[in-house]
């Protein structure tokens, strides 16, 4: 599932030093009866890639529409480069890749990318834009006639074009196919590396795993965790111990630091942060005890913990499926 | 985790009037070359008026009189009404229900772009429309149908119909609203076949049933008829003014409606 482990491992870790270019501070926001966000803080660094990440409604979008200011918020200041985003003005420095039903189809791919760029003050050179997103060759076709990996990049050129300093992605690779994935997330790392800040959504944990500096996990309108990738992971049930036993389920339950148990094809997958102190236990209890194996949970497993309502259920037939 | 640094704030960038105008122009262009480019839209609003003037002002009712200006130059009037209203509440309000209900709306709205210029664009464009709607049936109307206006009175009933159309950019900003994506074409058609019955567009007002009579002055393209068919010479109830100012009474009020869907449409986007 985690392919991109290496390039993690790669990526050197960011400090966040840079200036706060974007800021949601309490921020509440309620449409209607739903709360989609409680008490919402969350700043964003110059130069550091952010990935929000949670389960669908858990209120990704509305953070960025905030941002964007598509929305005004009930309680709690939202800041963009010092200013409200309600204000077109104070979006000259934001481009943004937002989830769309239906873009204009009888326009041209170049025609989409010189309307967005006249909005800025100084954008990027259309050939430039259109050779950042890999359109040079599409350029002249309508937009109905692109296939959804093509579409998707001239929405990510429309975020661009304007050389702004921020940019946030909304899910941005929805829907994409594994190679169309790679080439935008290979787009993505290229801004980072001419210095953009990156705000981006998605409920792919790999895509987090490979693009962020730091995320943002957000479950039923609250954050409930933040750090890098690597932090994320730690901060849940950090290992999981696969072995065949022929211990009883509730048996192994009730040894100290175990926090689920899941059957798993002929054996058993214990999660715990203790990994030490279980096997001990356990080639105490069983002496047939076989097949041990120590993994660390993946981004996946650490984000289903988290966003379980922080309650690791024991054996639970229900987590085992979500699991799988 | 704690951050040492504070909020970056910056001048608001300003952009100066050659760069707005060039915003204007931009998106006033795109959305025409967007409709041009899209048949249901170009071809049906241009076509149907066209073909009904054909029909019934060039074929039917040859050399016929109707209040007494020729049948091709009295339609002119009406089916340039007719064609200018169509061209106006599909252009805007159907495409601005689809826009906003299909999230380009959104789009557009994250950029940096000045709101009104994507209002003024879509106005500028249905206006462009009903212009060449009109030109196209005084052409015809001149070419084929024996009809002589003064130069004076040709520029004023294009400037009627055109202006005229504004209203009809309003009402279809207050269906674009809303309506839905997929109804707004259907409630457009709905609401536009019969008004334009009633106010005399396909049947002079005064051979219509007495309710229709009646009903008239209480639909917007009564009183654009009623001007573009002043124009053309024909004897018509009420004064310019007044027609001009019902039109602008029905513009005021498609407005305030729209303002409320704008604000109930921001307080529901979800997700």
């Amino acid at each position: 599932m985690i392919a991109s482990m290496e390039e993690v491992l790669q990526r050197p870790e960011k400090r966040r030093t840079g200036p706060i270019v974007a800021q949601l501070k309490g921020v509440s926001k309620n449409y209607g009866e739903v709360r989609a966000l409680r008490d919402v803080t969350l700043d964003v660094h110059a130069g550091e890639v952010v990935s929000v990440l949670g389960p669908n409604g858990a209120g990704k979008t509305t953070a960025v529409k905030l941002l964007l200011g598509l929305a005004g918020a009930n309680a709690g200041v939202v800041n963009v480069f010092g200013g409200d985003p309600r204000n077109p003005k104070n979006r000259l420095r934001t481009g943004a890749m937002l989830q769309v039903a239906r873009v204009p189809e009888t326009l041209r791919v170049k025609e989409h990318v010189d309307l967005f760029s006249s909005y800025y003050p100084k954008p990027l050179p259309l050939v430039e834009t259109l050779e950042a997103a890999g359109l040079t060759e599409i350029a002249n076709r309508k937009f109905g006639d692109l296939s959804g990996g093509q579409k998707q990049r001239v929405l990510f050129a429309l975020a661009i074009c304007g050389d702004p300093d921020l940019i946030f992605l909304d899910e941005p690779t929805v829907g994409l196919d594994v190679e169309a994935r790679r080439v935008l997330w290979e787009e993505i790392r290229k801004l980072v590396s001419r210095g953009k800040t990156v705000l981006l959504t998605t409920h792919y944990l790999q895509e987090a795993d490979a693009l962020a500096d730091r995320v943002v996990v957000i479950n039923k309108g609250e954050i409930i965790a933040q750090g890098t990738p690597a932090e994320i992971k730690s901060r849940t049930a950090g290992k999981q111990i696969r072995c065949v036993s022929s211990l009883p389920v509730a048996s192994v339950c009730s040894i100290p630091g175990v926090l689920e148990v899941r059957a798993e094809r002929d054996g058993i997958v214990i999660s715990t942060t203790v990994p030490d102190d279980v096997l001990r236990e356990l080639f105490l209890r069983d002496s047939r005890l076989a097949g041990i194996e120590v993994i660390s949970a993946g981004l996946e497993e650490a984000f289903l913990a988290l966003t379980q309502d922080n309650s690791l259920t024991q054996n639970d037939p229900k987590s085992n499926e979500v699991m799988q | 985790m704690s951050a040492a640094s504070g909020v970056l704030s910056q001048p608001v960038l300003e952009r100066s009037i050659g760069h707005t105008a060039t915003i204007y122009a931009k998106e006033a262009k795109y959305e025409f070359l967007k409709l041009l480019r899209l048949p249901i839209y170009s071809l049906s609003t241009i076509l149907f008026p066209v073909m009904f003037y054909v029909l019934f002002g060039l074929l039917l009712n040859r050399g016929h009189e109707q209040n007494g200006v020729i049948v091709a130059a009295y339609l002119i009037a009406t089916y340039g009404t007719f064609g200018v209203m169509g061209a106006s509440l599909f252009g805007f309000g159907a495409g601005l229900a689809g826009e906003r209900g299909l999230g380009w709306l959104q789009v557009k709205r994250a950029s940096p772009m000045p709101p009104s210029a994507y209002f003024a664009a879509k106005t500028i464009v249905c206006m462009a429309f009903s212009a060449i709607i009109v030109l196209i049936l005084l052409t015809l109307g001149f070419v084929f149908g024996g009809v002589h206006l003064a130069l004076a009175q040709t520029l004023k009933l294009i400037g009627t119909l055109v202006l005229g159309a504004g209203t009809f950019c309003a009402m279809g900003m207050a269906i674009g609203y809303f309506a839905g994506p997929t109804s707004a074409p259907a409630i457009v058609n709905l609401l536009y076949l019969p008004i334009s019955f009633a106010s005399g567009l396909w049947i002079p007002s005064d051979m219509l049933p007495h309710f229709l009579q009646r009903l008239g002055p209480f639909l917007p393209p009564y009183h654009l008829g009623q001007l573009a068919l002043g124009v053309v010479g024909v004897p018509t109830t009420g004064s310019a003014l007044g027609h001009w100012q019902a039109l602008a009474g029905f513009a005021l009020i498609s407005l305030g409606i729209a303002r409320i869907g704008f604000q109930r449409d921001e307080g529901k986007s979800f997700g």
